[in-house]
């Protein structure tokens, strides 16, 4: 105990007031505290952390995170993210998003992000429902279930985001819940020592939003269903599609070690600017060009 | 010049120019998409950026370049982005976080005709409002507009200069014509600018607040990975950076942002005038239209007419300052744009009701001719 409030008090914002936003029986709690008990464990020096975010309840997860925070327009926390890990590559990026964030409106950065492996680490928060603005069906709402904007239920079909993320090259992706925290621990410390692109989805519960819609009896009944309805990858060996149904598998789905977008830009930046033989006829004469305009415009400063 | 066989003098294309601006302006972080008639740009700096120790990246879209390019900045990047008028609506919704969280950055917007896809290739000069008010909520910008390769590099180094020193994103404002445009230019002697820098804190600052709205003075700006932890939000936040929804500071946020740009809107003034001292006929305009209307204030002065050209280079802030004084001696003012009349609503504001203004507008995607404007002026005046 005297641990979680050691962590709590290092990695938290002092002159940001608790409680948090968030709901009670919210899921995004069980996240940011094991987000902070991995930062903490990893011993990550908090002046080197940029947490990044979108809109949204998970949107809201930067201010409460005593690292540097960036609390972005809906959907493009990942854009963001990429401009900070480029301009600066020692920092350890990590972007929180909801499902809504991530899929929906921030769905084409979340694809080229994974394409790109960049050495981000992205946490979907999956809800399946937009929490903040009260409810409305997200890309994760499962098909038939209720949304303020799905009132008899949700006509289109989900997007399966680890499926998704996997799809689209991200070099590590991996899924738990909000239940499974050990395993949440576990598989967010490894997202962030992998060298690359990382998605962590985590299945989360919104009682207030999506429970209630869905005749969740209360915020631990939708524990309950995390418990009851996710599988490991292992065991989902043994099952049938029909058996499967309705069910998220948990576990690593991707772990591939790719090369990383800047490592490969700095080498090639570095073969570039030291061997001129390599450099391209066409490149070197427009360096060359460049070199006397630098002259001639160096001393700005 | 170029028979001398002068190395100084080269034969530079207008988004070539603005790309070597940048580069000597410092800038290490281009983030971009593909748009004509702005491409030359990104491929300026993604040839030349990993030569010199800067990373250029091509985003998936131009929400994601802006976006890039402000993260890149707070990570203490001198960052740009080139776009054209569809990609610059795009960016518009993250320009407003720039302003409001006041992250310096440079927006190249070369114009085209629009709305919509227009013509991709044909010039406009119909982005000066959206360049003013694209992004929602009170804000304020700064923007300017070259006419000539060699401003290209000038207002280049200018844009990242006033970046840097007011914490806001500039937008610099081509047409399609400056753009693509060739011209001989004699590269200017080393010193010939300035450009300025965002102040840092100082380290032992226990007490920094990166959001501090005091007196006029702006803000000292740490970066991302320093000896200083920060916080950024597009919320609207105290001097802490932590989102506030307490009136008394939402409204000094709102009025710091922008008054901190139009109170210096005289200062950050550039013009250019040709024989404005005896003209009682004022031609207003600036871009490729300016480079038009002084050949037509040649031809308006062989027929007798003292016309002269007040070219502005700072689009905003508008400063009325050289209007208001020129006016007692103007009989008119003509103001040629290749829109339907954006910035002439600012020359009425300043001087409308002592001295007739008049709009002289071209929107079919070609550039004005100098007999255009001078017959214009030749009706209106015999009307």
């Amino acid at each position: 105990m005297s641990q979680a409030i050691e962590t709590a008090r290092t990695y938290l914002k002092p002159h940001k007031k608790l409680p948090t936003v968030w709901c009670g029986g919210c899921g995004l709690g069980v996240i940011m505290s094991s987000l902070l008990r991995v930062i903490s464990k990893m011993e990550i020096p908090k002046n080197d952390i940029v947490t990044v975010s979108g809109i949204g309840c998970t949107g809201r997860m930067p201010t409460y995170v005593d690292s540097n925070t960036l609390h972005t327009t809906h959907g493009r926390a990942l854009a963001f993210a990429t401009g900070v890990k480029l301009a600066n590559p020692k920092l350890t990026v990590l972007a929180a998003m909801g499902d809504g964030d991530a899929l929906a409106i921030g769905g084409n950065h979340f694809i080229h992000a994974c394409r790109r492996n960049i050495d981000i680490t992205a946490i979907v928060a999956n809800n399946c429902i937009y929490g903040m603005t009260g409810g409305q069906y997200s890309p994760t709402t499962p098909h038939g279930k209720r949304g303020t904007t799905a009132p008899y239920g949700n006509v289109e079909h989900e997007f399966d985001a680890s499926a998704l993320a996997a799809g689209a090259g991200a070099s590590f992706v991996a899924r738990t819940s909000v239940y499974h925290v050990r395993e949440l621990d576990k598989l967010l410390e490894q997202a962030i020592r992998h060298r690359g692109f990382s998605v962590v989805e985590v299945m989360s519960n919104c009682y207030t939003s999506y429970g209630r819609l869905n005749q969740y009896k209360s915020p631990v009944d939708m524990f309950r269903w995390m418990k009851d309805s996710s599988v490991t990858l292992k065991q989902a060996e043994r099952m049938s599609p029909e058996e499967l149904e309705g069910k998220f598998t948990r576990g690593i789905f991707v772990e591939n070690y790719l090369p990383e977008f800047i490592e490969v830009y700095d080498n090639l930046a570095e073969r570039l600017t030291s061997d001129s033989a390599t450099v391209a006829t066409q490149l070197r004469e427009t360096m060359e060009r460049y070199e006397r305009l630098g002259d001639r415009l160096k001393a700005i400063g | 010049m170029a028979a001398t066989g002068n190395k100084d003098v080269k034969v530079l294309q207008g988004n070539e120019a603005c790309a070597i601006g940048a580069v000597a302006a410092g800038v290490n972080f281009f983030a971009g998409y593909p748009i004509t008639p702005s491409s030359e740009v990104a491929e300026f700096m993604a040839r030349h950026l990993p030569l010199i120790g800067g990373r250029f990246i091509q985003m998936e879209d131009e929400i994601a370049s802006i976006a890039a390019i402000i993260g890149a900045s707070i990570a203490g990047s001198r960052a740009m982005t080139a776009t054209s008028g569809p990609g610059f609506s795009l960016m518009q919704e993250n320009i407003g976080l720039a302003c409001l969280a006041e992250i310096p950055c440079v927006i190249v917007n070369v114009m085209r005709a629009g709305p919509s896809t227009g013509l991709p290739t044909q010039p406009a000069q119909a982005d000066i409002m959206q360049a003013r008010w694209g992004t929602h909520g009170d804000h304020a910008i700064i923007a300017l507009a070259p006419s000539t390769v060699l401003e290209c590099i000038e207002l280049t180094v200018k844009s990242v200069s006033l970046s840097e020193k007011y914490r806001t994103p500039v937008v610099l404002l081509l047409d399609e014509v400056i753009g693509h445009m060739r011209e001989s230019v004699t590269l200017p002697v080393a010193g010939t600018y300035h450009c300025d820098s965002r102040i840092a804190p100082d380290d032992d600052d226990a007490d920094y607040s990166p959001a501090a709205c005091v007196g006029d003075t702006v803000a000292t700006m740490a970066h991302f990975g320093g000896p200083h932890r920060f916080h950024v939000t597009g919320l609207t936040h105290d001097a802490h950076g932590f989102p506030t929804m307490v009136p008394e500071e939402v409204d000094r946020k709102i009025h710091w942002i922008v008054d901190k740009i139009e109170s210096r809107a005289d200062e950050l003034a550039m013009n250019d005038e040709f024989m404005t001292e005896d003209c009682d006929i004022l031609l207003f305009a600036y871009g490729s239209t300016a480079r038009v209307a002084k050949a037509s204030v040649r031809q308006l002065r062989e027929q007798g007419v003292k016309a002269g050209l007040l070219r502005v280079k700072t689009i905003w802030p508008f400063s009325g300052k050289r209007l208001r004084e020129l006016a007692p001696q103007l009989r008119g003012i003509v103001a040629p744009e290749m829109n339907m009349g954006q910035l002439v609503l600012e020359v009425e504001r300043t001087v409308g009701g002592k001295v007739p203004v008049r709009h002289l507008g071209r929107v079919d995607g070609r550039l004005f001719t100098p007999d255009q404007i001078t017959d214009f002026v030749t009706e209106e005046l015999s009307a």
